[in-house]
Order: structure tokens, then C-alpha cells, then sequence
């Protein structure tokens, strides 16, 4: 088992605050086959962040082990200076870390508003619920025409709104997103771009997976690329497209 | 048969319907929240009676006012049985659901062993009770007290159990959790409180219709058995999982049985239940109002 501890992660950004995001050394399994390989990222606060790589290399996997919806065999992770590679699921998102999952994991039967009112589950004040509803419907307004709409029943691009609109609701520090634009016809797919540079410039620090390297990188501050596993490469959004090995494999440039 | 004597064997079984409705609301809510058959139910209803009994023994006030107490133990004996059984046979690794049939089975036995032990196998009654024995004339009907007052608990708690799951945030995530329970993380719920509050709930509702069955029936370990039988009829016959169901289902099996007694023997009442039982399987495995 490889397991070098916290040095081990490259920083390709050494800032001189402490990052919102430190993952250290990750290693995820599953039943013994192993996605991720010791993978280190820092995630600053204010940024956009993406990860990008083929299928199969582990983006999703990443993600899933930082918000505790799958274990990690190895490795740390800090979030806003607490270690949570431990907690549950559900305490991660307390402590302000939203994740919209591949497959977005909406409630089908439950309606949009339903759904939305059930991302602030964890407040009880009337303004700590309001206020990101708000901003909600002004990044996605046709979520506010199909309130009482199933969430099963909405288009694909619709549901990706809802999942992002559900997880504002839980009034995050850190958005990880997997893969927004995954089966959405190209006009909405720059729609969820531009609401995902909104919403960090309202002050959510973004980490993105994305197969459209190309688009992610005109947002991103920084970029991970990762490969069976393993991270392959690492710099400022620039450094990363002018890399010539993802011009060629990633851009088709 | 003259229509007073009809209307009359219609008023008992409707309220006998709204108590089997009640006793299995419960049953269908734990089962449509983690998709778990609850064994023990009827030894939940036994419980609550041992309990409203115990509770009189001691204070010798009216079951009417103990029966608050009751569910609220009950409450507490569901939650635990979750948090103390439920949750362990559901993290079994290959072949869950054989696990958790065998441990709510298990949770049966266990709890009527200790009922006998404590309570010894005699039948037992409560006596002088406010409503015990008494009737009500309603328009020339004549309806014993203990029923009349258990339909209109049962009414109020479908009622208030409709509010709770249509307004409440607790509803929502109990409709959420069962959904998809791997998902509700991602709002920050911990779905095992929720597990663990729905089993509450469930037992709460059959501890309120235990305790109004304290009234007038006798209590012995094993009487919550034929009651648990109608239960998983009305929840099969309902849909699994649905609340309304289980409303208009305990109401079907109260009339038919009560009908039925009026044609048949008493003693073959039952049969006639299980008939249309049968029936709807073949008809609507579904259950009359369950999702298809
Ligand atoms: N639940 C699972 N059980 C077993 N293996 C899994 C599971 N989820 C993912 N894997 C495997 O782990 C590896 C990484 O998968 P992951 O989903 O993280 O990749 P990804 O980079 O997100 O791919 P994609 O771009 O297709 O979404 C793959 O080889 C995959 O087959
Ligand atoms: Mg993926």
C-alpha cells in the first residue's frame, strides 16, 4: 500500500494561505481494484477548479471519497482546517461541502420545490432558507416556472439545474461538480458555464469535473488531469491547454 | 335484514376497520421507508396493551389517559429496535432481505418471551374503565364507546400523519429517504436518524391503537398475532408503502369482516378477509392503491 503522507502532495500553486481543500495521498479501492492512486489537490478559496481525464480515471471516484460517499483506503483530506476523510456523508455537507454526483441523485417523485426545500434541510431560520432561493431562481429561472413538476420528470438539462440548486440550497462553501454538462444539448451546456462562473463569483469555491476540457478551461483558475488513477499533470488553466500532450489527447488540437 | 341492523353492522365494522387501519399504517410506513417487513408489529400492539395494562395497575387512571404514555413508549420501543436490531441485520453482506425477515422474526419471539415471563401467559383485562363496556346511540345506532372513541383517535392520527408527511420538513425527508437513500447525505440528512424516527413513528401509531384495544380486549403475549395477520392483509390489499392505502384497506377488511360474521359463522370471519386477499393478489398484486 502506498501511503507517503501529507507530503506527498504536488502543489503546482503553493499559495500562502491554507487551502479550502487539501486532499493528501488519496488512495480509493473498490473490492481491492484500485480507481484512485495516491492523488493530491488543493483547492483555494474563490476558485475554479476542474479535473479533467478519459473515462475510467477516477474523476468521479475523487469526488465521491471527498464527500464521504465512498471510503478512502489511504490519504487525508482537510476541509475549511478539519480532517474529514472520516465523517459520515451527511456531516461533510453540514460543514459546507455540496456535491452534485454523476447521475445528480435528485428525489424523482418528490417536486422541484420539494427538492429544493429539502437542500436546506439544515436551516431552520426563515432567511437562511429564502435567500439562497433567491439567488437559485435567478441563476435558473425556469426552475421557478416547474415548482410543483416531479423532478423525474424534468429534461436532463433541467435536472442538472435542480441538482445544482438543491446543493446552493445547502449554502456551501465548496461546490464539487461531476460532469454538469454530461447529456445536455449544447445551448444549456453554456447556460450551466456561465451559471458556474456566477455562482463562484457570489463566493463558492468550485471544483469541476468536466469532459469538455476545452470550455472548463476558459472558467478555471487551475487544472488536475488524471489518468488510471493517477495524477498526471497539474498547472494554471494556461499551462494546462498549452501542455502538449492534452492539446493532442484532450483539445484534438 | 332490516336497514337499521344493516346500517348498524356497518357503523361497527367501519370502526373496527379505522383500528385495523390504524394498527397498520405503521407497518406500511416502516415498509415503504427501507423496504422492510416488520415481524414484530403485532408484538409492538401487544407491547402498547402490556404497557396501557401495566400503567393501570400502577395508577389506576383510565387507559384513555394513559394511552398518550403508551405511544410515546412506543415510540422509544421502535426507534430501539432499529437503532438496536434493524440496523445491524441491514448491513449484512449477501442476502439482506432473508436477514432482516429473520431478525424483526426474532425481535417477535424475544419480546414475547419477556411478556410471558413478566406477565405469565393469563389473560388479562382492564376493568371500570371510563368507556369499557359502555355505548353510544348515534341516530337510533348503538355503538360501543371503546370502538367509537378508537375510530376518531384513528381518524384525528391519519389526519395529523397526513400533515406531517405533506407539510413538515420531517416528512419530506422521510419521503426523500425513501426515495433513495443514498442521496439524502447529499442534503445533509443522516438517513439512519430518519430510519430510526420512521420506526419510531410506525410503532407510536400501532402503541395508540394498542392501547384503545386495551379497553376491551384481553391481553395475553400472543394477542398481537391475529391482529399483526389483518395488518399485513390491509397493507398487501392497500399497496405497500401507503399510507391512504392502509386508511381505505383497514376500512375494507372492517366492513367485509363485519358483513361476513352477519352471514356466515364468526368463527369463519377471517376467511372471508383472506378470500379477498387472494383475490386482489391475483387481481392487483399491487395492492388497490400501491404503485404499479
Ligand atoms: N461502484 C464501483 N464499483 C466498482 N468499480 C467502480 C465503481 N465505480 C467506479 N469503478 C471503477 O473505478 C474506476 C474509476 O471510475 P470513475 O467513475 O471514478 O471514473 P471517471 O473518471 O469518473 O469516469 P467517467 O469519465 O466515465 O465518469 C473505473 O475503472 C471504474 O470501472
Ligand atoms: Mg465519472
Amino acid at each position: 500500500m502506498r501511503h507517503e503522507g501529507i507530503n506527498s502532495g504536488m502543489s503546482p500553486n503553493a499559495s500562502t494561505a491554507t487551502p479550502l481543500l487539501a486532499v493528501r495521498g488519496l488512495t480509493t479501492a473498490y473490492r481491492g481494484l484500485i480507481a484512485v492512486s495516491d492523488v493530491s489537490i488543493d483547492v483555494d478559496q474563490g476558485e475554479i477548479v476542474v479535473v479533467a481525464g478519459a473515462n475510467g480515471a477516477g474523476k468521479s471516484t475523487l469526488l465521491k471519497s471527498v464527500a464521504g460517499l465512498e471510503r478512502a483506503r489511504s490519504g487525508a483530506i482537510t476541509f475549511f482546517g478539519e480532517r474529514i476523510e472520516a465523517m459520515p456523508g451527511h456531516v461533510i455537507t453540514e460543514r459546507g461541502l455540496a456535491y452534485v454526483p454523476e447521475n445528480r441523485r435528485l428525489f424523482p417523485g418528490l417536486s422541484v420545490s420539494d427538492n429544493l426545500r429539502l437542500g436546506s434541510y439544515l436551516y431552520r431560520k426563515r432567511a437562511d432558507r429564502e435567500a439562497p432561493l433567491e439567488r437559485v431562481f435567478s441563476l435558473f429561472p425556469r426552475l421557478k416556472e416547474r415548482l410543483q413538476q416531479r423532478a423525474g420528470t424534468l429534461s436532463g438539462g433541467e435536472q442538472q439545474m435542480l441538482a445544482i440548486g438543491r446543493a446552493l440550497m445547502t449554502r456551501p462553501r465548496l461546490l464539487m461538480l461531476d460532469e454538469p454538462s454530461q447529456g445536455i444539448m449544447p445551448k444549456l451546456v453554456d447556460e450551466i458555464f456561465a451559471a458556474v462562473q456566477s455562482i463562484r463569483d457570489t463566493g463558492v469555491t468550485i471544483l469541476l469535473v468536466e469532459q469538455r476540457l476545452a470550455e472548463s478551461l476558459e472558467i478555471a483558475n487551475r487544472a488536475y488531469v488524471l489518468q488510471t488513477g493517477r495524477l498526471i499533470l497539474s498547472g494554471t488553466a494556461a499551462e494546462v491547454r498549452d501542455n502538449p500532450d492534452v492539446r493532442k489527447a484532450y483539445l484534438g488540437i | 335484514m332490516q336497514i337499521e341492523s344493516l346500517l348498524q353492522v356497518f357503523a361497527s365494522g367501519l370502526l373496527m376497520g379505522l383500528l385495523y387501519a390504524l394498527i397498520a399504517v405503521g407497518l406500511s410506513l416502516i415498509f415503504g421507508l427501507m423496504n422492510v417487513v416488520n415481524f414484530a408489529h403485532g408484538e409492538f400492539l401487544m407491547v402498547a396493551m402490556y404497557a396501557v395494562y401495566s400503567l393501570w395497575v400502577v395508577t389506576l387512571l383510565d387507559p384513555v389517559l394513559l394511552a398518550p404514555v403508551a405511544t410515546a413508549f412506543l415510540f422509544g420501543v421502535g426507534a430501539f429496535a432499529y437503532m438496536g436490531v434493524v440496523r445491524f441485520a441491514m448491513r449484512a453482506k449477501s442476502n439482506v432481505s432473508m436477514v432482516q425477515i429473520f431478525a424483526t422474526f426474532g425481535l417477535a419471539i424475544f419480546i414475547q418471551g419477556v411478556a410471558q415471563y413478566f406477565f405469565t401467559p393469563d389473560y388479562r383485562s382492564i376493568t371500570d374503565t371510563w368507556l369499557g363496556g359502555k355505548t353510544i346511540s348515534i341516530g337510533g345506532l348503538f355503538l360501543p364507546a371503546p370502538q367509537l372513541i378508537g375510530g376518531l383517535i384513528s381518524i384525528v392520527l391519519f389526519i395529523g400523519l397526513y400533515l406531517l408527511m405533506s407539510r413538515t420538513d420531517f416528512g419530506k425527508a422521510l419521503e426523500a429517504t425513501r426515495e433513495d437513500q443514498g442521496a439524502v447525505a447529499l442534503v445533509g440528512i443522516n438517513r439512519n436518524k430518519v430510519f430510526a424516527l420512521g420506526w419510531g413513528l410506525g410503532a407510536a401509531l400501532v402503541g395508540a391503537a394498542g392501547a384503545v384495544l386495551a379497553i376491551f380486549y384481553y391481553i395475553y403475549p400472543q394477542v398481537g398475532g391475529p391482529f399483526a395477520l389483518i395488518a399485513y392483509v390491509v397493507v398487501a390489499l392497500g399497496g405497500f408503502g401507503s399510507i391512504f392505502g392502509a386508511l381505505a384497506a383497514g376500512i375494507i377488511v372492517g366492513l367485509v369482516e363485519a358483513f361476513t360474521a352477519v352471514l356466515i359463522p364468526p368463527s369463519m370471519k377471517t376467511i372471508a378477509v383472506y378470500s379477498l386477499y387472494l383475490a386482489v393478489v391475483f387481481i392487483r398484486p399491487n395492492g388497490l392503491f400501491g404503485r404499479l
